[in-house]
């Protein structure tokens, strides 16, 4: 009986694995690294997870989990309140509807599906800054931040892809 | 393993729920685009609960940034190791330079407190400091800032200057009770009232997201020199004068862009400068600025 329930509490758990890596790396995008440059072209972390998720367990992540993630995403880094939910939301959707397309695809072809998913995002970002606060960022940083945050991306879904194997295997 | 992704991934975007799922989404973007409009509507809401969200986080980010911290100088100390001689040489120099500029800075320093005693002239309130651990750098294109580790407990409030031995940081831009926001004078929403050293003439520094914010609203006929300093010009409030912002190293027509004196990469410990807190580290203040002149 009570092993029972252990096991139960376990599955839950790891359940809640993906929704709790993609906070972790809300946070983590927001620790100061000193690397002279990069902090203007710090990479946008949750995106990947987002992203990763909604292919291969989009039950693990709803939509709900993606907007409150998107939250707290425009709590931390000053962004208006609304942006990256709006924008985590849509990459959700925009991915979940080409889930038949991304069944069973090489690593290569997730990549680039992530270059173009990231290029939307990453403009649209720009463009609802630039409704809220009325004036324009940077285009050029904005593409810099973009062609980190896939250049990245391969590193963080290979430990996603290690994570989707063994502590989400069972479930 | 793929038989059981396949048929967890087909438990949520049937067909049947397809409708849920659309209804889902558009709540979901309807609240998002809500609230960028409450946010447009009344800024102090969403201040208050930016605060609150980064209040409870920044425990977590006060701890992982403490190695990462002391990681960076362990790196930075083994690099510099290969260049003690040379460096060592630089110094000497360099010395024997401000060795000269202490001189002069103590005649200067007997002869505006001998001319202020002629004046009679009434000194401003000497501000108070509080200093921060920098605890999150939020990154990315799109803001410039900085949160760091003192809020309300330590009396720091909205408005206020955040300054490092080097110059300008920028400005806190909101308020938790143990944590505080700053908005980098590179943001896109910074606007500095400052005035170029030399000549005096006042402009307003205006972040834009880059490395380099630009000098506007110049007055006609002002003609900014490279090299010139920018420095705070005291308008509108909080910042009191006189704090070194940058450095003009390029002239262009669409505003000038300035090198800020402080590198956004090297701020690990920042100082707020409080004008209610005066007495307090007024004395070492006072002294240290005393100390260099002696």
């Amino acid at each position: 009986m009570k092993s029972l329930f252990w096991q139960r509490m376990d599955l839950i758990v790891r359940s809640l694995t993906p929704f709790i890596l993609t906070l972790v790396l809300v946070v983590l995008g927001q620790v100061p690294l000193h690397i002279p440059g990069f902090a203007e072209v710090a990479p946008i972390l949750p995106l990947m997870a987002v992203y990763f998720w909604a292919i291969y367990r989009p039950d693990l992540l709803p939509a709900t989990a993606v907007f409150v993630a998107g939250l707290i995403q425009d709590a931390l880094s000053g962004m208006p309140f609304g942006v990256n939910a709006a924008v985590f939301v849509i990459v959700h959707m925009v991915v979940l509807s080409q889930q038949v397309f991304f069944q069973g695809k090489s690593f290569l072809i997730i990549w680039l599906g992530f270059s173009m998913v990231a290029a939307g995002a990453v403009s649209m970002i720009w463009l609802l800054n630039a409704m809220v606060f009325t004036s324009f960022s940077s285009v050029e940083a904005a593409f810099f931040q973009y062609l980190v945050t896939v250049g990245i991306f391969p590193i963080l879904a290979l430990m996603l892809v290690r994570w989707q194997r063994t502590v989400l295997a069972q479930i | 393993m793929k038989n059981h992704k396949h048929k967890s991934i087909h438990g949520l975007p049937q067909p049947g729920s397809a409708l849920g799922n659309r209804f889902a989404y558009i709540t979901l973007l309807l609240a998002a685009f809500g609230l960028m409009l409450l946010g447009k509507a009344d800024v102090g809401v969403m201040e208050r609960a930016r605060a609150h969200v980064t209040d409870g986080v920044a425990p977590i980010l006060d701890f992982i940034s403490r190695p990462v911290a002391s990681f960076d100088r362990l790196v930075e100390e083994a690099l510099a190791l290969n260049e003690v001689r040379d460096e060592n040489a630089r110094l000497k120099i360099e010395i024997q330079y401000l060795m000269e500029w202490q001189s002069a800075a103590r005649k200067l320093s007997a002869e505006n407190s001998q001319l202020k005693s002629l004046l009679n002239f009434a000194p401003g309130t000497e501000p108070g400091f509080v200093t921060g651990r920098v605890i999150a750098d939020t990154g990315g294109a799109f803001v410039h800032s900085i949160v760091v580790n003192a809020g309300k407990r330590e009396k720091v409030s909205k408005g206020q200057a955040v300054i490092t031995n080097d110059g300008l940081v920028g400005r806190v831009h909101g308020v938790g009770s143990r944590s505080a926001r700053v908005l980098l004078i590179t943001d896109l929403n910074s606007r500095i009232p400052v005035v170029i050293e030399s000549t005096r003439t006042r402009a307003i520094l205006a972040g834009d997201n880059t490395e380099r914010p630009r000098l506007i609203h110049l007055p006609p006929g002002a003609a900014p020199n490279l090299g010139d300093r920018i420095v705070t010009s005291g308008h509108g409030g909080s910042f009191p004068p006189g704090i070194p912002v940058g450095i003009i190293t390029q002239l262009s027509d669409g505003g000038v862009p300035v090198k800020p004196y402080v590198q956004r990469d090297r701020l690990e410990y920042v100082r707020i400068v409080d004008y209610d807190l005066q007495g307090i580290l007024d004395a070492n203040s006072a002294a240290e600025g005393v100390g260099v002149f002696k």
